[in-house]
């Protein structure tokens, strides 16, 4: 009685349920995509477009648009203007995604500081899933759905993109458009999941799901299911965590994604430590 | 193993034809597999290729030797469509390339060390990857496609495996998967960049058995190599590169010292070593 209490007293509250609404939708949408990134390996252009966003996000809000219009359009510019000057200089592509994404997050930081709008920094960079509005409630929802349709749409195209791009290219699919189509759903699940955990933390929703699953399963169908599910539960334990310990949401979300991931880490029956020890 | 019918293609085994180099203009021939003219290909500036012209008939192994550099993953890359030569033209059975290409008829397999072997797909969905250009949208595979992926896996017996992760095969196993995927897609053309690298000699006779194979079907397999040996081997037609076709046609007649101290001078390649696969 007593532990069903301390699951329900929460749901008591109606930010609660919003918070864990949302946080359950950007798991999904964060969680498929995961699969992608750490199978492409592209978690530090993750790590980029989530940082890069940061001054669409601030103006958006200044100009009274959705801020996914501003964050949109900061991620796609973010990644084009990473792949321009990865084209045109002799620079390595670690360095040039390393020196866009800082430069991006600065004009973020300072515009924030110069508009003095009604935006709150720590919600923008720390996630504010308790606090979270209507309106970004119905935009998290929209993006939620676009992502989501995009990823089942053209999973196996990208499957293959993520694998083989020169046989994908050969059978004459377009992998060009398949690059940029995986780095604007990239852009888009950003700032979906910057919602919940902010712009610092967000890497860890686009990664660690991916990550975790990745040591669980050798078929990327069962890979997905876990991505999301683990993050699923992270989000719920999370903020029923936050809640009752009354920390950083974000914190305790990423902290039990984490911690997912080094259970697998060790226990996973094939790849994990103590498998390849006993082997 | 019972062998096909011969005779069923122009130059079903043997004979192939008469040697041709770069310097004299060949006779017209008989339908062919690659018909290359005048291809110049170049680099921002640099070139790569200029003024090769070659021809691989239907039924044959065709080594290409060249160094590092030579050009022999330009040509690739070219009969791929890849690159946009400055000049020249490709046909592939007599057609432009973008016809080649709806009919699937140019099959490229990777280097080994190019390959994701921890990727998490099973050893028929890489060969189902070889029909994706039959399929529609969505790429759902349809009776005949499963059917094709069956008999390709059949033939180079791995149908008993086809549900293991791909890099839970041997070294051979892992060839004749990717072989597998060429076959499925209904190449007629195969292009294989360094597939002898890293496989022991009892894969490398069972892959050359298979290129027996197609070529009894009247398929025609290029293998990019710089092991001469392996070129006297097995191959019956040789195309030698050195930025440009030095000489192409029947092993016999072009594998000579005069011919291959051309291809080896590094005065006319001297470029810096590219190592890696297509991308």
């Amino acid at each position: 009685m007593e532990a069903l209490l301390w699951l329900t007293e929460p749901l008591s509250h109606a930010f609660m349920v919003r918070a864990l609404l949302v946080s359950l939708l950007v798991a999904t949408v964060c969680g498929l995509l995961s699969c992608f990134l750490t199978l492409k390996g592209w978690a530090l252009m993750g790590d980029a477009v989530s940082h890069a966003v940061m001054p669409g996000v601030v103006i958006a809000y200044a100009l009274g648009l959705p801020f996914a219009v501003g964050a949109f359009v900061f991620g796609v510019g973010s990644v084009a203007l990473i792949g321009y000057i990865k084209q045109m200089t002799r620079i390595k592509e670690d360095t040039v995604i390393g020196l866009v994404f800082t430069g991006f997050f600065a004009l973020g930081l300072t515009l924030i500081s110069k508009l003095r709008s009604s935006i709150d920094l720590t919600h923008i960079l720390f996630g504010n899933v308790l606090g979270i509005s209507t309106a970004d409630i119905q935009q998290t929802l929209l993006i939620s759905a676009l992502v989501l349709a995009v990823l089942l749409v053209f999973r196996r195209d990208l499957i293959l993109f993520c694998f083989d791009p020169t046989h994908a290219r050969s059978i004459g699919l377009n992998t060009g458009a398949l690059h940029y189509l995986l780095l604007a759903v990239l852009s888009l699940a950003a700032v979906a999941g910057l919602q919940t955990v902010g712009i610092i933390l967000v890497v860890a929703m686009l990664v660690t799901p991916g990550a975790t699953a990745y040591l669980l399963s050798d078929r990327f169908d069962r890979m997905s299911w876990i991505a999301i599910a683990s993050a699923m539960l992270s989000s719920v334990v999370g903020i029923y965590a936050s809640y009752w310990l009354d920390a950083s949401t974000a914190g305790c979300i990423v902290l039990v994604q984490t911690g997912l991931f080094l259970l697998a880490f060790l226990l996973a029956p094939r790849h994990g430590l103590l498998a390849q020890r006993s082997r | 193993m019972v062998d096909p019918p011969r005779g069923t293609f122009p130059y079903g085994s043997s004979p192939t034809p008469a040697a041709h180099t770069a310097a004299q203009p060949p006779t017209p021939l008989p339908p062919e597999r690659i018909t290359v003219e005048g291809l110049c290909v170049d680099y921002h500036g640099v070139v790569a290729l200029h003024e090769a012209s070659l021809r691989v008939a239907a039924g044959s192994i065709c080594g290409l030797v060249g160094m590092n550099g030579a050009g022999k993953s330009t040509l690739f890359k070219a009969l791929m469509g890849f690159v946009r030569p400055s000049r020249g033209t490709i046909r592939i059975n007599g057609a432009p390339l973008a016809q080649a290409r709806r009919e699937q008829a140019v099959a490229y397999v990777p280097q080994t060390e190019s390959v994701d072997w921890n990727f998490p797909v099973s050893v028929a969905d890489v060969v189902m990857m070889g029909r994706y250009g039959r399929m529609n949208l969505l790429r759902r595979p349809r009776p005949q496609d499963r059917q094709a992926v069956r008999e390709s896996l059949e033939r180079v017996a791995l149908w008993d495996l086809r549900d293991r992760q791909i890099g839970e095969l041997s070294g051979g196993q892992r060839k004749r998967a990717f072989l597998a995927r060429a076959l499925a897609q209904g190449a007629t053309v195969l292009l294989l960049d360094e597939p002898f690298n890293g496989v022991d000699i009892r894969t490398e006779g069972l892959m050359v058995e298979l290129f027996e194979q197609f070529r009894r079907e009247g398929r025609s397999v290029l293998i990019s190599t710089h092991d001469l040996a392996h070129v006297r081997g097995f191959c019956d037609q040789v195309v030698l590169i050195n930025r440009t076709v030095l000489a192409y046609g029947a092993i016999d007649e072009v594998f000579t010292e005069e011919n291959l101290a051309r291809t080896f001078s590094a005065v006319m390649a001297g470029l810096e070593a590219s190592p890696g696969g297509i991308r």
